[in-house]
């Protein structure tokens, strides 16, 4: 305590030297708090080492989720990729693993994203465009043809169809001889992020939490190695909100799936361990990493004393993270490169379980087989050639970063209290107030991106003038819409049509009732129901969501 | 006084990304004009009816999946078949530039590929739009 005064007394005698100094610019954190000129550890007195930030794999998870960090497991280098066809897809995965990334992470065109199938003529122009088209179990088969899915981990990058798409991997495991005990993985499964920056809902909130709900269960009970909630806060973020508010969103959602799923009498320890979580690295090194651990700390405090969860495993906030690709730039692309990096840095100092490093080329085309490989080779130098995992949280006890982890938990709470004091959250999706909230933030960073407040180097400030790259786009062959169209045809042909009506009727009826929607959905899915056939089954029952503007 | 200017702003297709056209639509509100903002997964038949409805001055679409030379076909054909194609179209989002000629030749007024600023976006809303578009063919 003597020590802290007299630091305090110091600070202040060095402080007016400080402000004698001609020169000595303002910074502030992105959400506009005044940042001193050095932390010391006067900054931090309240904090009690073993009780707000504690040790690795221990409550309160600051240091992070395992004892031995990456010394124990190295995390994931999972990226993102999926496009055209199912065989495009089977090729670029066999690439990667080649590669050297440990686990895979399926992208899905929006028709399957949706509920559409192929042959859809709403979403003729949409088929393979922006991931890969799954319209029945067919293409899944394809997807994974030849890789073990019980000695890889797959992310499914799908919200509303997740149970679908959950079915069609049971069942394509099924037929390598895998029990889905031992298959494992992540579905996004984060339906409320969709309705505020992603939009690919397709029911009402209500029947979607439902879904959610039975996703948990059925996964408690046969799929025990899938994490069956991607919960994220990067989608927000990158439509333009806050750091604090990213943290507090995901949060909040978090919270309300916990409940859906307690509301089914399932007790917390029963699932919690299988939540995970999705969060973005940013630039701003410092205030990212503090706000991982904070976050860390919110969560494991809102399972243990707002849930009672006792196993410990209940309260760790496990997270994959991908680089804010917002913060990329289409002009002098390998910048980004530069970007890249320091964000996988974040992400790494941070603790995370798995990485995504943006490709360079992210701002205008698909990535590249080059890109990509650059990316994974950023996750790992950093891995393998310095000592950023040689050590758990290795930036922890930098008197900043423990100030701003604890400013960060207080703005945090402060925005929860708000949002819950607006009637919650999903009062606020559906009333349209957030996604208002976030669209103008968005333009508000717009603006000063524009105006040149905001730095972003080689666009506002050090420009060279040189050629924009021009956008490739993925133009899907022309063949893709015809290859899915006549595969579903000879699908729909070959199936025994009449368990295909049978399955869908099960699946209407279940919808209507309350017992768990994945077996009538499994079933359906082995029968070789498409996904617009199981989906146009569930709208009939749930109805479609109408969008607040 | 004349009256404000009217903009419809719409996303066709499946794409679910709306912070360039909630940003777009913000700045033009800003400046004076009335716009109007369809949300997404609209249909071309949907944003035609709702322009009609609106009375809109001008059609904004904001496309970032890729689908920009089919949806800008369709509409202008859509528009054509209905007599309407006094209404300019204007297309913003994800467009290569190698594809701003075609999607001109197609009767698209104008494109705002990504990183338009501000100042050529309102350059372009705030001139008079009624003068009709050459289509070059």
């Amino acid at each position: 305590m003597d020590e802290v005064l007299e630091i305090q007394r110091e600070k202040e005698r060095w402080r007016k030297g400080l402000l004698e100094t001609k020169k000595f610019s303002r910074a502030s954190t992105s959400w506009g708090q005044e940042l001193d000129a050095v932390y010391d550890p006067g900054e931090v007195k309240e904090t009690k080492y073993l009780r707000d930030i504690g040790f690795p794999g221990q409550f309160p998870f600051v240091r992070g989720v395992y004892p031995s960090m990456y010394r124990g497991r190295p995390w994931t280098m999972r990226q993102y990729a999926g496009y055209g066809t199912p065989e495009e897809t089977n090729t670029r995965f066999k690439y990667l693993l080649e590669q050297g990334q440990m686990g895979l992470s399926v992208a899905f065109d929006l028709p399957t994203q949706i509920g559409f199938d192929s042959d859809d003529p709403l979403v003729e122009d949409e088929v393979g465009r922006v991931g890969v088209a799954v319209d029945t179990l067919r293409d899944m088969e394809i997807i994974f043809q030849g890789i073990p899915l019980d000695k890889i981990t797959t992310s499914f990058t799908i919200n509303p169809t997740a149970s679908i798409i959950l079915a069609m991997y049971v069942a394509v495991a099924e037929k390598q001889g895998v029990p889905p005990d031992k298959i494992g993985g992540t579905l996004q499964n984060d339906i409320l992020k969709e309705y505020m920056a992603r939009g690919t809902q397709i029911f009402p909130p209500a029947p979607s939490l439902r879904l959610t709900g039975d996703i948990i269960e059925y996964c408690k009970d046969h799929v025990p190695r899938m994490n069956t909630i991607s919960i994220c806060g990067y989608h927000m973020r990158e439509a333009g909100c806050s750091l604090i508010q990213e943290v507090a969103l995901c949060l909040l959602d978090a919270i309300v799936y916990v409940e859906e799923a307690v509301k089914k009498g399932i007790h917390v320890d029963q699932f919690a361990p299988r939540l995970s979580f999705l969060i973005g690295c940013g630039m701003n090194l410092f205030e990212e990493v503090a706000k991982f651990r904070a976050t860390r700390r919110l969560w494991a405090r809102i399972m243990k004393d707002r849930f009672k969860a006792k196993n410990p495993d209940s309260m760790k906030m496990r997270v994959f993270s991908g680089c804010l690709a917002t913060c990329f730039t289409a002009t002098e692309p390998l910048n980004n490169i530069a970007r890249g990096t320091i964000m996988t840095l974040v992400a790494a100092l941070s603790g995370c379980q798995a990485i995504h490093t943006t490709s360079y080329d992210e701002a205008y085309e698909i990535p590249t087989e080059d890109s990509v490989r650059i990316a994974m080779r950023t996750q790992q130098i950093i891995a393998c050639e310095t000592d950023v995992p040689s050590v758990a949280d290795p930036m922890g006890g930098s008197y900043f970063l423990e100030y701003l982890t604890n400013c960060i938990e207080k703005e945090v709470e402060k925005e929860m209290s708000r949002i819950e004091d607006r009637g919650g959250i999903l009062k606020c999706i559906e009333d349209g107030s957030i996604g208002r909230e976030i669209a103008l933030q968005a333009y508000e960073l717009e603006k000063n991106i524009q105006s040149g407040k905001k730095v972003v180097v080689g666009v506002n400030k050090f420009t060279s003038g040189e050629e924009q790259r021009e956008v490739e786009l993925y133009e899907p062959r022309e063949d893709i819409l015809q290859r899915q169209l006549s595969r579903l045809k000879e699908v729909k042909e070959s199936r025994d049509q009449e368990k295909v009506t049978q399955a869908l009727a099960q699946v209407r009826r279940i919808a209507a009732g309350g017992e768990n929607l994945l077996p009538p959905i499994l079933e359906a899915v082995r029968a070789y129901a498409s996904v617009g056939e199981i989906c146009n089954v569930l709208k009939v029952v749930f109805g479609e969501y109408q969008e607040t503007t | 006084m004349k009256p404000k200017k009217r903009i419809l702003l719409a996303k066709p297709g499946l794409d679910g990304h709306d912070r360039g056209a909630k940003v777009v639509a913000m700045l033009l509100r800003d400046a004076g004009m009335e716009v109007i903002y369809t949300g997404l997964r609209q249909s071309i038949d949907q944003i035609i009816t709702t322009a009609i409805q609106e009375d809109v001055d001008v059609i904004a679409l904001s496309i970032l999946s890729g689908v920009h030379k089919q949806v800008s076909r369709k509409i202008m054909a859509k528009l054509k078949e209905k007599g309407l194609s006094g209404i300019p179209v204007v297309v913003g989002g994800v467009i290569p530039p190698r594809d701003v000629p075609e999607l001109k030749k197609l009767g698209v007024r104008e494109v705002f590929p990504v990183h338009a600023s501000f100042d050529r976006i309102l350059e372009f809303f705030r001139t008079d739009l009624s003068e009709e578009a050459t289509p070059v063919f």
